[in-house]
């Protein structure tokens, strides 16, 4: 054995490329099977692309570090189900450029949250969040109420995600500032032309302040669209065993 | 870049460097100058003034610079090139505390949620980030560059290629820990964990890092001895792995070059394979391979007894690299990843208890003669219990990716526990010895200002590491269960925040144990600045050279 080791010890390449070989295997069976086997991801309705104000919600989302508590991954458990909802789904992340399944659940997971809470609630909780709940741990973003919401990356954002394989249409690309802006309130002419291109989609004043579009706007659209665009009543999981 | 050959490359390596650098501040002013975000202006802003700097201090060591620097040799000896690891050995030391200083921060608002002040720079979201970072690759990278630069160059009888090479990899490496250290307070994430930083810090962690395989492939091919020792393989192994990680992983494409803001190139199931792919092996390479590295060569070294068996090693150093890179699904049991996938992970996983057994075997055993120094070395002491924690952490490892057992124990305190005693036990414990050995070494001592007060560190880090790991099972497993248990009825007997409630104790206990490693780790700061300030001279110039008889 040391003799036939020996070759490995005296030649950095074949070291080098020994080493290659043996960590490259695991990684290549594991992962690529996952974009050709279409078993992977089910066929559902009604799963669409973000709007683009519950992307920058999302990006909210991930900026605040949401993921370091919060799952968004809901495990086929009885308890989980009756906790959170049906379990989730490959499809229902398909859009998310990254998954933000988490893998820590210091407050619960969130993948179903949408249309749980109304606005209010979760407005007033992300502002104090022991005002609502008096023995949460969480902090405290009583700055996405007062932020105003930065739109001037959002249409490049819309366009990147296209780019990697989110199917939006030109005119949600050219329409995402517009679309953004109208999502956040009920009066914008531009309202229902949202609702056209993003089917599901709430048109509200989410942080209830009329007069600003903030950050905690974009987050709650966003909080309130997790988890509702796939209708479960209709949805035939023995169609998709894998 | 790196050249391996003489004194004639070295001006086109300054002058290589120099030029990239200047090129790099002009372009990173430029975007500055056009940036979308404030944070992002802010960082190109860094990013310009210290490659600037670098560009400044090359032109200045130039001019300065009265006769030919780097002699390969001095009095029929390797002339070793020390000055880049002493500033990495400092460098771990001060992220180290850094590091653990934020982790008790962020165990304490687990606790005392009040202080979070809920200001955006405070809060645990982009805190706890900023601990992991900084404890496994600031302080983690640091151990490993000091370690791997002092190990390579020993072990080969050689100086290190280049004179700017090495300190462009210390330095770019630190300065990425900046850039990305200051992007998660200021919100720039990729929200990937372990691999939050941004698609330009990525960029540049890329640069450095082949840099640094350059180096030390270098190294490697100026050796004397006609064997590379264990102690490289593992090394290397780490160096070139996490560079296939490092770019598997962070496939991004920026929203535009003007803003920090980049999209992944995977989605959903995908990336989460991918990640967690990357970030167990951020665990198997980084934080495994690369630590085992530094057992192979300190312990035996501080031991004085080769390697326990020449034949493990090769079996250890194989099976383990090979396994460790299918054990990532096991963190996706149960999700929306498919069924064959996890299983492959969780098979893996188990298997992959015997190689780190071996390598543990390996370890200890390398005491076999020496154990009375267990008594007498706390340095030793230290560097066996880390050994001793890697045993334990890799038994729990594969217990814990059991799909059954991971179906209580994922989302909750159990997995942070077993991280922990990994990562304080194993890798905090292994670096402290290291560093311990390295300090009199590199500064030329003859040993360190006090053994007393490694034996205050060694017990003070093992209670806080016992403390913080029985307070995570605890309240891992109680948590597990409440979420799972139902009353009478068939109803759920807990709501989530009643589960949450009976935390805190628990986070109590485990910030106290987090309190007393930290205190461990400022007598150990105190301990080396006094031992390089006032310890005792070594009287040979090469100190502690040339007693490697190991496993070759």
């Amino acid at each position: 054995m040391a003799n036939k080791h020996d070759i490995f010890e005296r030649h950095s390449w074949v070291l080098l490329i020994g080493i290659l070989v043996m960590v490259a295997i695991g990684g290549l069976v594991e992962i690529v099977p996952l974009f050709y086997l279409k078993s992977t991801i089910e066929k559902v309705e009604g799963m669409r692309p973000y709007s683009p104000l519950e992307l920058a919600g999302r990006n909210i989302y991930v900026r605040e570090g949401c993921y370091n508590c919060h799952s968004q991954m809901i495990r086929p458990m009885r308890d989980e189900i009756e906790r959170y909802g049906h379990y989730s789904l490959a499809a229902e992340s398909m859009y998310d450029h990254p998954f933000q399944w988490a893998s820590k659940r210091t407050g619960p997971d969130l993948a179903r949250v949408g249309g749980k809470y109304s606005d209010d609630w979760q407005r007033d909780h992300l502002i104090n969040p022991r005002a609502v709940v008096p023995t949460s741990i969480m902090p405290g973003y009583p700055f996405l109420a007062k932020n105003e919401l930065d739109t001037n990356a959002i249409k490049a954002v819309v366009s990147t995600n296209r780019l990697v394989g989110v199917p939006y249409t030109d005119e949600q690309v050219e329409k995402a500032v517009a679309d953004l802006k109208a999502q956040a309130n009920p009066d914008d002419p531009g309202a229902a032309e949202v609702l056209k291109r993003y089917p599901k989609a709430v048109v509200r004043d989410f942080d209830g302040n009329a007069g600003k579009l903030t950050e905690m706007d974009a987050l709650v659209a966003y909080l309130q669209v997790l988890g509702t665009l796939v209708d479960f009543k209709v949805y035939d999981d023995k169609a998709n065993l894998r | 870049m790196a050249r391996p050959i003489a004194a004639k490359s070295f001006t086109l390596e300054e002058g290589g460097f120099a030029l990239f650098l200047a090129l790099l501040a002009v372009g990173c002013l430029f975007i500055a100058a056009k940036a979308w975000e404030p944070a992002y202006a802010f960082h190109m802003g860094v990013g310009a003034i210290m490659a600037a700097a670098g560009c400044i201090l090359i032109l200045k060591a130039y001019i300065d610079r009265t006769e030919m620097p780097s002699q390969l040799t001095a009095d029929g000896k390797p002339n070793y090139n020390y000055g880049p690891i002493k500033f990495a050995s400092i460098a771990a030391m001060f992220w180290g505390i850094a590091g653990f200083i934020v982790g008790l921060t962020v165990a304490s608002q687990l606790a005392w949620p009040v202080l979070n002040f809920d200001f955006p720079l405070t809060n645990f979201g982009r805190l706890r980030p900023l601990h992991t970072s900084a404890v496994i690759f600031a302080f983690g990278g640091n151990v490993l560059l000091a370690t791997s630069f002092y190990v390579v160059q020993r072990t080969s009888q050689a100086r290190m290629p280049g004179i700017i090479t090495p300190w462009f990899i210390v330095l770019g490496y630190n300065a990425f820990i900046v850039i990305a250290g200051t992007g998660y307070l200021l919100g720039i994430t990729q929200g990937k964990e372990y691999a939050e930083p941004e698609w330009y810090a990525d960029l540049w962690l890329t640069i450095v890092w082949v840099t640094y395989l350059l180096a030390f492939l270098g190294t490697l091919w100026k050796r004397k001895e006609p064997h590379i020792y264990v102690a490289n393989w593992f090394y290397l192994a780490f160096i070139v792995t996490i560079a296939m990680l490092h770019l598997g992983n962070n496939m991004s494409v920026p929203v535009s070059i003007f803003s920090s803001k980049s999209i992944q190139v995977f989605s959903g199931v995908q990336d989460a394979m991918v990640q967690w792919w990357y970030g167990h092996n951020a665990v198997g390479f980084f934080l495994t391979a690369g630590f085992l590295a530094i057992m192979y060569y300190f312990v035996p070294k501080r031991a004085e007894r080769p390697v326990y068996s020449y034949r493990l090693s090769i079996v250890h150093f194989w099976s383990l690299i090979f396994l460790y890179i299918w054990a990532g699904p096991h963190h996706l049991h149960y999700t929306a990843l498919p069924d064959w996938a996890s299983t492959l992970g969780m098979v893996m996983s188990i298997v992959l208890w015997m190689p780190s057994w071996g390598g543990m075997i390996n370890g200890l055993m390398t005491l076999s003669g020496a154990w009375d120094k267990l008594r007498t070395d706390p340095v030793i002491r230290m560097l066996v219990v880390s050994v001793a924690f890697y045993g334990m952490s890799t038994f729990e490892g594969p217990l814990m990716s059991i799909r059954a057992v991971n179906g209580l124990s994922h989302y909750t305190d159990w997995t942070v526990g077993h991280v922990h005693s990994g990562a304080l036990g194993w890798v905090g414990f292994v670096s402290f010895g290291a560093l311990y050995c390295l300090f009199p070494w590199l500064w030329n001592k003859k040993g360190l200002y006090s053994l007393k007060l490694v034996n205050w560190h060694f017990w003070l880090g093992t209670i806080g590491i016992v403390l913080y790991i029985c307070a995570m099972w605890v309240s891992g497993i109680m948590q597990g269960l409440m979420w799972r248990a139902y009353d009478k009825l068939g109803f759920l007997e807990y709501s989530f925040i009643e589960t949450v409630e009976q935390m805190h104790p628990f986070y109590v206990i485990r910030a106290l144990g987090g309190g007393l490693f930290v205190l461990g780790s400022l007598i150990m700061a105190y301990n080396l600045y006094m031992t390089v300030r006032h310890g005792e001279q070594e009287d040979t110039v090469l100190a502690g050279a040339s007693r490697m008889a190991a496993a070759e």
